[in-house]
């Protein structure tokens, strides 16, 4: 058997693949929480739950109305981006002229409240969500064997990480958005509704958190807590990215998702921590974060 | 008689509990220079940030072309006719040149074209495709200036456009204010270098402690030197 450092070649490509997933859910939710954070300066503790719905609506989709994956994969974000830009426009934006710690208490606050009414709902248990039919079985790839779906969620995660970033660097759109992000003031007085590009923005996080979601539920199981299961991770890959980075919320994602499946190789004990071992690491020597800018 | 493009009255404005303008009265008519003149803070830049409606907490009357602006929200001051280079000159760094040229949007007709503005500009052409703030501090002021141009409004709104730039950008900074003028564009400015003001305004205002102290042509400017220097301190 081929052998790489020590450690079966299958086994070390297998925690790979298992690090590219987590790290694509990593880089999907890290991103809507970094552009969130740019322009809003909230803290979207309710990211996790956001993620959380996107499941849920998939699921539920399915149950009452019959839509499949691929029409759920669309329509649960835009359920849940409305749902966001609802909440922006009622509560959220009372808050702004506040101290920031309003915005992450509000968040937090509504995480807990989606998630207990879910727990009421449908219990703490996971539901299971079938992998649609097209994306079923798997490659035997030689070394390996790949399950086409979780190949297919690194592609499309891939995908819509480059689309987002394409969307807030290349368009006139993006152009406002950075701006507003740098002087909000100034970009209102050319005649900008800034307002608005600000319910826009929370919509378009919770609606990629969302995006995430529907993709982890055949993966993961549906239930209201996986959340917060993630969520914590999540914002230690924010912190190690640095807050406001949107190519650095990307990458670092991905390299922490890789990190710590590889941790699960040469030191599996070690693999729950090892996130927040760096996150300790980047905070005492770059404190801004790997890809943020020293303020 | 003529209605002024702009007509402020009695304009009061805070800044939290202080009590900043306190009523100023002014009037800028189409196609004029106007140049507000007055010692560090007495309230120059206040008057164009309220004018704007940039700060909110304001009393009294601002009427452009005849419309009532207080209760205009700030997103649409822009599009009632109004363009605003701040003094800090704005200019985003996370923007291409061409990106914070084309970012505000056009208001209404009328505005310079694309071509145009980078033939008055030939150094934002060049430099299209940097950061917006790794231009020079000058080349920075003639992006600020020329992206609201674009936008077709009437009245330019300038506060120290000169300040910290070498002479000759300077010069240069008066003879694109000049074309425009030429060409029809009413300006009303704060400007703390006298000489560059007196230049290109037809009209003085002098402001002190919130409020309008003195107003003149620029016939007038060599019988008023004295009590300038004595305001202004210079």
């Amino acid at each position: 058997m081929t052998m790489i450092f020590g450690i079966p070649l299958q086994a070390f490509l297998g925690q790979l693949l298992i690090g590219l997933i987590n790290g694509s859910f990593y880089a999907l939710l890290s991103l809507g929480l970094a552009v969130i954070f740019g322009l809003l300066r909230v803290i979207n503790f309710a990211h996790g739950a956001q993620y959380m719905l996107g499941a849920f609506v998939a699921m539920l989709l399915l149950q009452y109305f019959g839509i499949n994956y691929w029409f759920a994969l669309i329509l649960a974000p835009l359920i849940v981006g409305l749902f966001g830009a609802i909440i922006e426009r009622t509560m959220l934006s009372r808050l702004y002229d506040l101290d920031p710690l309003y915005g992450l208490l509000f968040t937090f606050g509504l995480a807990l409240t989606i998630e207990g009414t879910f727990r009421y709902l449908y219990g703490s248990s996971g539901q299971p969500y079938t992998v649609p039919p097209q994306l079923a079985g798997g490659i035997n790839l030689g070394f390996m064997f790949l399950p086409i779906y979780r190949g297919w969620v690194v592609v499309i995660s891939l995908a819509a990480c480059i689309g987002t970033w394409l969307l807030i660097e290349k368009t006139k759109l993006g152009a406002y958005l950075r701006a507003a992000t740098e002087n909000p003031v100034l970009v209102q007085a050319f005649g900008v509704n800034v307002p608005l590009l600000l319910t826009l923005t929370y919509g378009l996080g919770a609606a990629l958190a969302a995006f995430a979601g529907v993709l982890a539920a055949p993966v993961y199981q549906v239930s209201p807590l996986m959340g917060s299961n993630i969520i914590i991770v999540v914002f230690a890959v924010v912190v190690v990215g640095g807050m406001g980075s949107i190519m650095g919320a990307i990458l670092t994602g991905y390299m922490l998702g890789i990190a710590e499946g590889l941790t699960k190789v040469f030191y599996p004990e070690a693999s729950n921590i090892v996130i927040f071992v760096i996150m300790a690491i980047v905070l005492l020597i770059r404190p801004a974060g790997l890809f943020g800018r020293d303020a | 008689m003529v209605q002024p493009l702009l007509q402020v009255s009695n304009l009061n404005a805070w800044y939290g509990e202080s009590h900043v303008l306190h009523g100023v009265d002014m009037t800028v008519d189409e196609g004029e220079t106007i140049t507000i003149l007055g010692r560090n803070g007495v309230g120059k830049t206040t008057t164009l940030r309220t004018i704007m409606g940039i700060i909110r907490e304001r009393k009294g009357e601002i009427r452009f072309a005849g419309k009532d602006m207080l209760s205009v929200p700030l997103h649409r001051t822009a599009h009632a006719g109004l363009g605003f280079v701040p003094e800090e000159r704005g200019i985003f760094s996370t923007l291409t040149v061409e990106e914070n040229l084309m970012l505000p949007p056009v208001v209404a007709e009328g505005g310079m074209p694309l071509e145009e503005i980078y033939a008055l500009f030939p150094n934002l052409k060049e430099r299209r495709a940097s950061p917006g703030t790794k231009l020079s501090g000058g080349e920075q002021q003639m992006l600020a200036i020329a992206r609201i141009l674009r936008t077709g409004v009437r009245l330019l709104i300038l506060d120290e456009p000169t300040e910290g730039l070498a002479p000759v950008i300077v010069q240069r900074i008066g003879e694109v204010l000049k074309t425009l003028k030429a060409r029809g564009m009413t300006v009303l400015l704060v400007e703390q270098n006298f000489r560059f003001a007196s230049r290109i305004a037809d009209r003085f205002y002098l402001m002190d402690h919130g409020k309008m102290v003195a107003e003149f042509p620029v016939g007038e400017l060599p019988q008023r030197m004295d009590m300038l220097n004595k305001v202004l301190g210079v």
